[in-house]
């Protein structure tokens, strides 16, 4: 990525229609190399559309957005590489082992010499022993798990990841936690209800109300346990 | 460049083939319902011996383009189960690497179903040997149903009557593929004139090039819209 920009994703303006309906209607965001920021907002406010925009697997209708000085859509082909995004399906093959989806995304993302970080990540996400088994016979936690392996594997500068701890049982939430909180470097946007966990992770939580960004928190501001009343205040009850 | 191209295209075929080598679902539905198929043209048409030799053309590439329907239809669901398909989308690789991808491994399948078909109905449809000529024409004409097949099985998979549309939409669209191969066919099997067959051969070519043509011309602005 280029990189003198400070600031590796710049949204202005952005809208997006569902039909005649519009989900995002003008919305801004600025998002600083390394920042970690939360997506707050009720359902329907947009949060998962910013990020599949970002991600590129839609198209805004108006507004531009630009990852790393490179604009989207036009410039999509040399932005992929660089995100890694996790979204409300897990993105793997049923029918493949989990070791099976990690070898072909690093095929698909022509990784060089994958297997050492494969295998690391499966051991960090505590699937090395069950690595040979199709994804199809894995519970829902077990595959969001590999589908965060499978988002990290690129070692993307930008993480985009919507409600990534669903599914997660306690010991799935700490690994997600450790593997978000060792790569600070990276800069990631992740929509998400659970607001303690955000508060954990976060400098900045963005609050979504009806396709805009509402506030625009520092979290070093916020005292600790009322990032929800925040956004209650804001958007209704959480 | 190129070979990056061929490299992803062969990573995404070799993916669909070693799933459905653990599944089986795709080829174990497109079997079952083209002996069905045969089966029941068998029954239904109730010809005599020669009739059946006149048929026997027709038969066999109505039973694949309707097989190879069904299995695209399962392919778009296999694929939109835990949004593979935007595993593909979100990855670095041309798009036309992906229809090529997906278009060697639906053209593999029909390929299959094809040669599983031919001994089973030169038997039931009284053929005196199996005509070695078809074994020119069956897998250009797979390779056309298969371009074609993915290229609107594509363009139907975000719609929510993608089952139905699917055939609605190929069935207009492969019917020059449909005539080549059925005149090329009846050429071999001693229907029409042998000289005949070069032609018919040459027309399917040039039908499999238009497709293959449009589905990488056309791919990536299916995929976008």
């Amino acid at each position: 990525m280029h990189e003198h920009a400070e600031v590796l994703v710049d949204v202005k303006g952005l809208v997006k229609l569902q039909g005649r309906l519009p989900v995002l209607r003008g919305l801004d965001l600025q998002l600083q190399r390394g920042a970690f920021v939360a997506l707050l907002g009720p359902n329907g406010s947009g949060k998962s559309t910013l990020l599949r925009l970002l991600a590129g697997l839609s198209r805004p209708d108006a507004g531009s957005i630009y990852i790393g000085g490179w604009k989207l859509p036009d410039e999509l082909v040399a932005v992929r590489p660089h995100i890694g995004y996790l979204g409300h399906e897990t993105l793997l093959h049923a029918h493949l082992s989990a070791l099976e989806n990690l070898r072909f995304c690093a095929r698909l993302y022509s990784l060089h010499e994958p297997e050492p970080r494969i295998h690391n990540l499966l051991q960090r996400v505590g699937l090395d022993r069950r690595a040979q088994e199709p994804v199809r016979h894995f519970s829902r936690g077990m595959q969001q798990r590999l589908a965060i392996a499978r988002a990290l594997l690129i070692d993307p500068p930008l993480l985009l990841l919507d409600e990534p701890f669903d599914g997660l049982d306690s010991d799935g939430r700490d690994s997600l936690q450790g593997l978000l909180q060792s790569g600070r470097e990276r800069s990631v946007l992740m929509a998400t209800h659970r607001h303690a966990l955000a508060e954990g992770l976060a400098d900045r939580a963005l609050i979504l109300r009806q396709g805009v960004v509402a506030e625009d928190l520092s979290l070093a501001d916020v005292p600790p346990g009322t990032l929800a009343a925040r956004q209650a205040a804001l958007t209704g009850p959480v | 460049m190129l070979r990056d191209f061929l490299r992803a295209a062969l990573t995404i075929a070799g993916k669909d083939l070693r799933a459905e080598l653990r599944s089986r679902e795709l080829l174990g539905l497109m079997a079952l319902f083209a002996l069905l198929a045969i089966l029941v043209f068998s029954v239904a048409l109730e010809l005599d011996r020669p009739g059946r030799q006149d048929a026997v053309s027709g038969v066999l590439w109505v039973t694949l383009l309707f097989a190879s329907i069904l299995g695209h239809n399962r392919s778009v669901a296999l694929e939109r189960e835990h949004g593979g398909f935007d595993a593909l989308l979100l990855a670095p690789v041309a798009r036309g690497a992906i229809f090529l991808g997906k278009l060697l491994a639906n053209a593999l399948f029909t390929l299959i179903i094809a040669l599983l078909l031919l001994p089973l109905l030169t038997i039931l449809y009284n053929l005196p040997d199996f005509p070695p000529a078809l074994l020119l024409i069956v897998p250009p004409g797979c390779l056309g149903l298969a371009a074609i097949g993915t290229l609107l099985a594509a363009m139907t998979m975000q719609t929510r009557a993608r089952d139905s549309l699917l055939p609605v939409l190929l069935l207009p669209v492969a019917l020059p593929l449909l005539f080549a191969v059925l005149r090329a066919s009846n050429a071999a099997l001693g229907n029409l004139p042998q000289a005949e067959l070069q032609t018919w051969i040459s027309l399917l070519l040039l039908i499999d090039a238009i497709y293959l043509a449009a589905g990488f011309l056309l791919f990536e602005y299916v995929l976008e819209s």
